[in-house]
């Protein structure tokens, strides 16, 4: 207004003007800080300490999820597909730092007496520490000596046949030469038994036929080894004159020059060694196929909170939208799009994965179909808020009058009802993720959905692979579960206290 | 009343149709295994499609409206779901079914037998101690068991239970003598795995229902007419938190029928679940169909029951009824 005054009266200059009462007296500022809507759902979020707790530990579980790849043993997880792999199956959980909390690949076991005899023989010829401990020995009532030790199940492993080509025997052997550790043991003479650590006079079962209570050497002493010119072991004649005609013998050369092959016996604590170039520690140890725990642990949390957190997203998408037609609309439209919901809510989830499942993962591939699955009923949920709260708003008269200045039905909808529902769809997305998660466990669990394969897993399959081994190896299940465990509990609070923050009325209606 | 049960029923059987048709459909789609590949089971198979209406007698699928015609009448109506194809081969699916009911049904009424009263009194000593340091604890416990799923506890209680301390045998016994105690002792272990879950959810509906009550005002005035604390608890408190409650607990026992399919499999019950992941993985089409409309019937039927006790428990409130107070 001032301006066209101005123009008005030219002549009249700009300091004669002055207003009839001072403005500034009753335009007196807030002193405090304006406070928003999300500002308020922060500071109330805040004080609830098992909600900040559970934040906490979800951060923490995503960076494992991010970071324990790189600092993991990852390079021997992805090489599964190597020829040369080395699977070091069913390994104990180990550390460093923390072996003297028992965390140190170890376990207590009771053996019998040729199992005994077979981890000392393993002790004895690689000189790495097997049997760590004997706590004692029983006879049982039939007569037989049981040792209770506590077994090193790295060491324990022992040896692996393995045929090289020239060139890998070549390197493994100045390999040796460099390190002075010794990966490839003598060869043997036995003929029928298959366990590559036997290396003494045994029966096709692979006990020991004992002199004097000490194992019988069956080290090959004849044949063709004019390749080998490495460490040799204690006892070896060859070890003093390369030459000597009673030397061991370290492969079972098989083939003609052109396409020569050695047979060698393989330390797979040495040999893991050489090929990944640390010394085999893993944190949650390996499973039935020799994969490290730690890492292939993290790929699957990636992949089933990556997967969740998408259906999360797609479902509150699609649902703002239904919902939001729904609730502003009304009337007939309303009717016929909450029947079509309700028919859709009352189908069984099970029954809808697996007909997707059937239909479509040969086309698609398992993970899409069941994104599909989970998305074909997941938005109903979130549709049936966004509904509540436009049912609320849409008569205020803040709208009536954003309508009566003009604003069409779309604007209306998302700019000025909608976001009065952000806090409960974002309740709703955070409290959708552990849903999804444990659905999908639940269904790749079951082995209704095959999620696995060399590159990619999820938790789920991780504790369906080690459902076998429950009783004899319980740490391939144990890290998933407590994963699993561990991301439902801090997703659950984290969810209620931002219900509880968003909307203060609903406090503690589920708890 | 009655014509509000009425009306949901039919509501319910409406829904069953669509869901069921819509099945029929998708499974219809897939390529049909030709009766020739069962061998020696290849007339009875043959018999029993044609029966079904699927094929006609030399085993040609006819067109796919006269089938789903033949599905309404012979299936969805006349009752015959056909004989397996991959898991009992030439077997009647039905029968195979009910045969399987009693062990799902059996354990998991066990299970309710277990939960209900311990989550009710962990709910109520939880509300009468409200804020205390009892509180605290059972609803910390409340929030992990309710969280944790369950079978993670399932691993826990084989590994722990049946393995490491050898208390309990490692899977359910498989014969038909359900009501021995061999057969208790060994659906032991899945019954104490389903429990841990119902009960901290029961023990969490009782205790946010029953704080509620406690700082009604009513209460304050029962106290002050001198009824002692134990008697409000009692006569005033529980019996409206029962309102909620009790409507939960029915809800629940309908649904357990279904059972838990991923408990029934780690301790190998002999029940449905099992059977129903076996005919997914077997890809049984008809026990799939079959078991898929049990699941489904369970699931409407039970949120029909919780609407319906509602008024039943509470006179006061009256589903269905119109604004000025009639049916």
């Amino acid at each position: 207004m001032a301006s066209t005054d101005r123009n008005i009266f030219p002549e009249i200059p700009a300091e004669k003007f002055r207003f009839t009462n001072n403005r500034s007296e009753s335009d007196e500022k807030f002193k405090t800080k304006q406070i928003g809507y999300f500002g308020d759902a922060w500071n109330r979020f805040r004080k609830n300490k098992s909600s900040i707790a559970a934040a906490v530990i979800i951060l923490l579980l995503i960076l494992y999820a991010l970071v324990a790849p790189l600092i993991g043993s990852n390079n021997y997880t992805r090489n599964l597909t190597d020829t040369t792999y080395l699977t070091y199956t069913k390994l104990l959980p180990k550390s460093k730092l923390f072996s003297w909390l028992g965390w140190d690949g170890c376990s207590r076991t009771e053996l019998a007496e040729a199992n005994y005899i077979y981890y000392s023989a393993i002790e004895k010829e690689t000189g790495y520490n097997v049997i760590r401990e004997v706590y004692g020995t029983r006879v049982t009532d039939a007569g037989k000596t049981m040792y209770d030790v506590k077994l090193d199940s790295y060491t324990a492993n022992g040896f692996i046949y393995m045929t090289l080509t020239q060139q890998q025997y070549e390197a493994i052997q100045a390999w040796q030469d460099s390190t002075g550790i010794q990966v490839i043991y003598p060869a043997v003479t036995l003929k029928n038994v298959s366990d590559a650590s036997i290396w003494y006079e045994a029966n096709a079962k692979g006990v020991a036929t004992l002199k004097n209570g000490e194992v019988v050497p069956a080290y090959r002493t004849s044949g063709n080894d004019g390749d080998y010119h490495s460490l040799r072991i204690d006892g070896d004649p060859g070890k003093t004159d390369a030459n000597d005609a009673k030397r061991y013998r370290y492969a079972i050369i098989t083939g003609d020059s052109n396409a020569i092959s050695y047979k060698c016996r393989v330390n797979k604590y040495a040999y893991f060694q050489y090929r990944y170039g640390f010394e085999p520690i893993f944190y949650f140890g390996t499973n039935s196929l020799g994969q490290d725990i730690f890492t292939r642990l993290a790929s699957g949390a990636r992949f089933s909170l990556l997967f969740a957190v998408g259906i999360s997203m797609i479902n509150l998408i699609l649902g703002s939208i239904y919902g939001a037609i729904e609730g502003y609309y009304g009337g007939l439209a309303d009717l016929i799009m909450e029947r079509i919901s309700d028919i859709l809510v009352e189908v069984p989830f099970m029954v809808v994965a697996t007909l997707f499942q059937l239909h479509l993962a040969k086309k698609v591939g398992p993970v899409w179909s069941l994104l599909f699955a989970f998305v074909v009923t997941g938005w109903i949920g979130m549709a049936a808020r966004v509904r509540m709260q436009f049912y609320r708003f849409k008569g205020r008269e803040y709208v009536l009058a954003a309508r009566t200045l003009g604003a069409s039905d779309r604007r209306l909808m998302f700019k000025h009802i909608f976001p009065n529902s952000l806090g409960t769809l974002i309740t709703g997305c955070v409290l959708v993720i552990p849903g999804v998660i444990f659905s999908e466990s639940s269904l790749t669990y079951l082995g209704i959905i095959n999620l696995d394969s060399s590159t990619m897993t999820s938790v789920g399959t991780m504790l369906a692979n080690g459902k076998d081994y429950l009783s004899t190896y319980p740490h391939i299940i144990f890290f998933p579960a407590l994963f699993i465990a561990l991301l439902e509990i801090s997703f659950n609070l984290f969810g209620n206290g931002l219900r509880d923050a968003f909307n203060p009325a609903l406090r503690g209606a589920d708890e | 009343m009655v014509k509000y049960v009425i009306k949901r029923v039919l509501l319910m059987l409406l829904t069953f149709f669509i869901i069921m048709s819509g099945c029929f459909i998708l499974i219809r789609l897939l390529p049909n295994v030709p009766a020739q590949q069962f061998g020696k089971d290849m007339n009875l198979v043959l018999q029993r499609r044609v029966r079904q209406g699927l094929v006609d007698m030399n085993g040609n699928p006819i067109p796919m409206i006269q089938q789903y015609w033949h599905f309404i009448t012979r299936t969805l109506i006349g009752g015959d779901w056909g004989v397996s194809e991959s898991l009992y081969i030439g077997q009647d699916c039905f029968s195979i079914f009910l045969s399987k009911l009693p062990a799902t049904i059996l354990l998991n009424v066990y299970a309710m037998v277990f939960s209900v009263p311990l989550g009710l009194l962990l709910g109520i000593y939880a509300a009468l101690r409200k804020n205390r340091w009892q509180d605290h604890v059972i609803s910390t416990g409340v929030m992990v068991f309710v969280s944790v799923p369950s079978y993670v506890y399932a691993f826990l209680v084989q590994y722990l239970l049946c393995y490491r301390l050898k208390l309990f045998p490692l899977v359910m016994n498989s014969g038909r003598d359900y009501f021995t105690w061999s057969m208790f002792h060994s659906m032991l272990p899945a019954i104490l795995s389903l429990s841990f879950g119902s009960i901290a959810g029961f023990a969490r509906y009782t205790r946010a229902e029953l704080t509620e009550v406690l700082t009604s005002e009513y209460l304050l005035l029962a106290r002050t007419k001198g009824l002692t604390k134990g008697q409000t608890t009692r006569r005033h408190a529980l019996r409206n938190a029962m309102v909620v409650i009790f409507p939960m607990i029915i809800g629940e026992f309908i649904g357990i029928i279904g059972g838990s399919l991923i408990i029934e499999n780690i301790f190998v019950v002999p029940g449905v679940g099992p059977l129903y992941v076996n005919s997914i993985t077997a890809l049984d089409y008809n026990f799939f169909m079959l078991l898929s409309g049990f699941y489904c019937l369970i699931g409407l039927a039970s949120g029909i029951l919780l609407d319906l006790s509602y008024s039943f428990i509470d006179p006061r409130i009256r589903i269905g009824s119109k604004a000025n107070g009639k049916y």
